[in-house]
């Protein structure tokens, strides 16, 4: 299977004075064209630090201390700032939590599309007003032509929301992050991002990382999902069969109650505790302590990923037998 | 825009009639006027009469008022040192004073924000570290130290740049620059070195730390998740968003600037307001004294103005919902 991203065992880690703290461990995941592969857990468990490890923006003190990240078959975790630069906006775009701060305030929405498309292709500044015209009207913003010449604050939350969509877009890229796209906005907005983001991800055959903590967005949305956990990946595979028959204990816990999109923030109240920190996170699976099926074996060793009815999943009530 | 400038404008006028209280006050407190005219052993009747003649027996606020409209007209009397009215004087002093200002302002915005800016997206270089050691020095020292040090290298040990005065001015109707001779652009340059040098530091700090801070903003973020060059980030998106505090700053600084040019127009005898306003005060000129502060109010509440009308031209923000925001 020739998938369009693909990450391998990837770790990273912040160097701190006392020793590195690993944020991200041993994650493998691929997305195939076209895909929409959620990815949630709770506040803290690693997303957004993946995500930014995909887009090469990962700053000191945080580093890629392991594994690989591939793009149509080729390796792009190790590649050059300035090739990594290129394929940014181009081949993978980005979308942001808080769309309230990710546009520069002193620049019109038509100067920040205009400069990205020019970054990107080689087309006159005509062509380019031209297409941000035509990207505006795409991500469903009334009135382009006005809006071209307003700045970020004269425009709604959930306009601004559509114009960082509308960046994301400018150089057609294959893959875009969607990091949190819906957490800042009010509810009913929050449907109508999710609803545009299917829509594009279906017309234009755009695979998309949605990063989200809401269980309710993603059965929504994605195609298969990637149940996260203090940095490791719990369980993964198709939205459908996790969300009828998680086989993850935390999965479980995460299903307990889907809530209505975008509603309740507390859902995880019922798995007693709060996930670790990074300088102290158990031995073995680091779910055990929070864990109401936990085995002899769950507090010495970590679970290894192993393949489930067409999904993978890291627990020792499945398969360790099959792994002898 | 037109409630921004007006209610900008009754502010000002506040500060002005706050300050001219505080000049007139001078007037009336620092020494009696009365005797100044007649000298110590007049009559009460004269003193009297004298008094009268003068608007003295007025009520305080007629005499103030009176003040105000007197002044308002640019008569500030005559100087009690040299007899001409204070406002031929300052008319005189004022362009040396301008001149100065502005040469140390442009000295200290043209290398003060490159050198913030430097110091922001490279920290770790020496250059920045060599940087942040001149800027600690140049805050440190006193400007009278400064100008001493400077004029002993350039003007004693090595003989290029003179060590006092203007230089050859030319008139240019009422006003008489130095800036079109070799001799007063020479003349120019210690002084306003001098003057620059700690608003010079003051600036390249400001823009080092607000450029490091909008470095980290989100929007930048973003703008390096689409792809834009390194080139586009820095000197356009966090460029710009430094710019529009250190403007501020920078602008309000110029007011400082001009009042701080008594220091340095004493030490190198820079024939300007300052130096004017030190001699008044050896010899209790009030009237001097008096139109140098109101001169010096008028100064920072038009800067004041006129930042802010620019910041208002920067930030489109203000530009739209800034009446309803204020
Ligand atoms: N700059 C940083 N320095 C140290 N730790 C960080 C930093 N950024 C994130 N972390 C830690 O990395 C972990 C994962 O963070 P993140 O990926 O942002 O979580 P989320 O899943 O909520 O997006 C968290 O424990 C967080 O505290
Ligand atoms: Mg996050």
């Amino acid at each position: 299977m020739s998938a369009l991203l693909e990450v391998r065992h990837l770790r990273v880690a912040f160097e701190t004075r006392r020793g590195p703290l690993v944020a991200v461990d041993d994650i493998s995941l691929q997305i195939g064209e076209g895909e929409i592969l959620g990815m949630v857990g709770e506040s803290g468990a690693g997303k957004s630090v993946t995500g930014t490890a995909i887009l090469g923006l990962l700053e000191p003190p945080a580093r890629i201390t392991a594994g690989e990240i591939l793009l149509e078959g080729s390796r792009i975790d190790n590649l050059a700032p300035e090739a990594m630069r290129r394929l940014r906006g181009k081949r993978i775009g980005a979308i942001f939590q808080d769309p309230l701060t990710a546009l520069d305030p002193l620049f019109t929405i038509g100067q920040q599309l205009v400069e990205t498309i020019l970054t990107h292709d080689a087309v006159g500044a005509r062509a380019a007003r031209d297409r941000a015209l035509k990207l505006l009207g795409e991500v469903g913003i009334p009135a382009p032509e006005k809006r071209l010449d307003q700045y970020p604050h004269q425009l709604s939350g959930g306009m601004r929301q559509r114009v960082v969509i509308a960046l994301a877009l400018c150089a057609e890229p294959r893959l875009v992050i969607a990091d949190e796209p819906t957490t800042a906005l009010d509810v009913s907005t929050q449907a109508q991002i999710i609803e545009l983001l299917k829509r594009l991800a279906r017309t234009r055959g755009t695979a998309v990382l949605l990063i989200t903590h809401d269980m309710g967005v993603i059965a929504e949305t994605a195609d298969r999902v990637a149940v996260l956990y203090a940095g490791r990946i719990a369980e993964i595979g198709p939205v459908r069969e996790i969300v009828h028959a998680p086989l993850h204990p935390y999965t479980t816990g995460l299903m307990g109650a889907i809530p209505k999109l975008g509603a309740l923030r507390s859902r995880l109240a019922q798995i007693d505790g709060a996930m670790p920190r990074l300088d102290a996170i158990p031995p073995g699976c680091a779910f055990h302590p929070r864990c109401t099926q936990r085995l002899a074996q769950c507090d010495r060793e970590i679970p290894r990923a192993v393949a489930v009815d067409g999904r993978e999943v890291a627990c020792w009530l499945h398969g360790e037998s099959s792994r002898g | 825009m037109a409630a921004f400038v007006l209610r900008r404008l009754v502010q000002a006028a506040l500060v002005m009639a706050a300050v001219g209280l505080i000049a007139f006050a001078l007037f009336r407190f620092v020494g009696d006027p009365v005797v100044f005219m007649l000298g110590q052993d007049a009559t009460p009747a004269e003193r009297a009469a004298m008094s009268a003649q003068l608007g003295l027996d007025q009520p305080f606020h007629v005499q103030y008022g009176r003040f105000v409209a007197r002044a308002v007209q640019g008569d500030f009397g005559l100087s009690l040192r040299q007899l001409r009215p204070v406002s031929t004087l300052f008319a005189e002093r004022l362009p040396a004073t301008l001149e100065l200002s502005l040469a140390a302002a442009l000295f200290a915005v043209a290398v003060g924000i490159p050198m913030g800016v430097y110091t922001a997206l490279k920290p770790r270089s020496w250059l920045s570290q060599a940087f942040l050691v001149v800027s600690l020095i140049g805050v440190s020292l006193p400007t009278f130290l400064i100008g001493i040090l400077l004029i002993l290298v350039f003007a004693v040990q090595l003989g290029w740049l003179p060590s006092f005065g203007r230089g050859d001015v030319v008139m240019l109707g009422g006003w008489s620059t130095g800036l079109l001779t070799v001799s007063g652009l020479k003349a120019l340059i210690l002084p306003s070195i001098t003057l620059g040098l700690f608003q010079m530091t003051l600036i390249m700090r400001l823009t080092r730390s607000e450029m490091l801070e909008v470095l980290r903003a989100d929007h930048i973020r973003f703008a390096r998740a689409r792809g834009l060059p390194d080139r586009l980030v820095h000197f356009r998106h966090a460029l710009r968003n430094t710019l529009v505090p250190v403007i501020t700053v920078a602008g309000l600084q110029l007011g400082s600037i001009v009042a701080f040019a008594i220091i340095t127009e004493t030490v190198f005898q820079w024939p300007g307001m300052g130096l004017l306003f030190i001699q008044s005060v050896m010899f209790a000129d009030v009237p001097v004294m008096g139109a140098y502060l109101c001169l010096i109010a008028l100064l920072f509440v038009i800067i004041n103005l006129v930042v802010d009308l620019l910041y208002y031209a920067v930030d489109p923000r203000l530009r739209l919902d800034g009446a309803a925001a204020h």
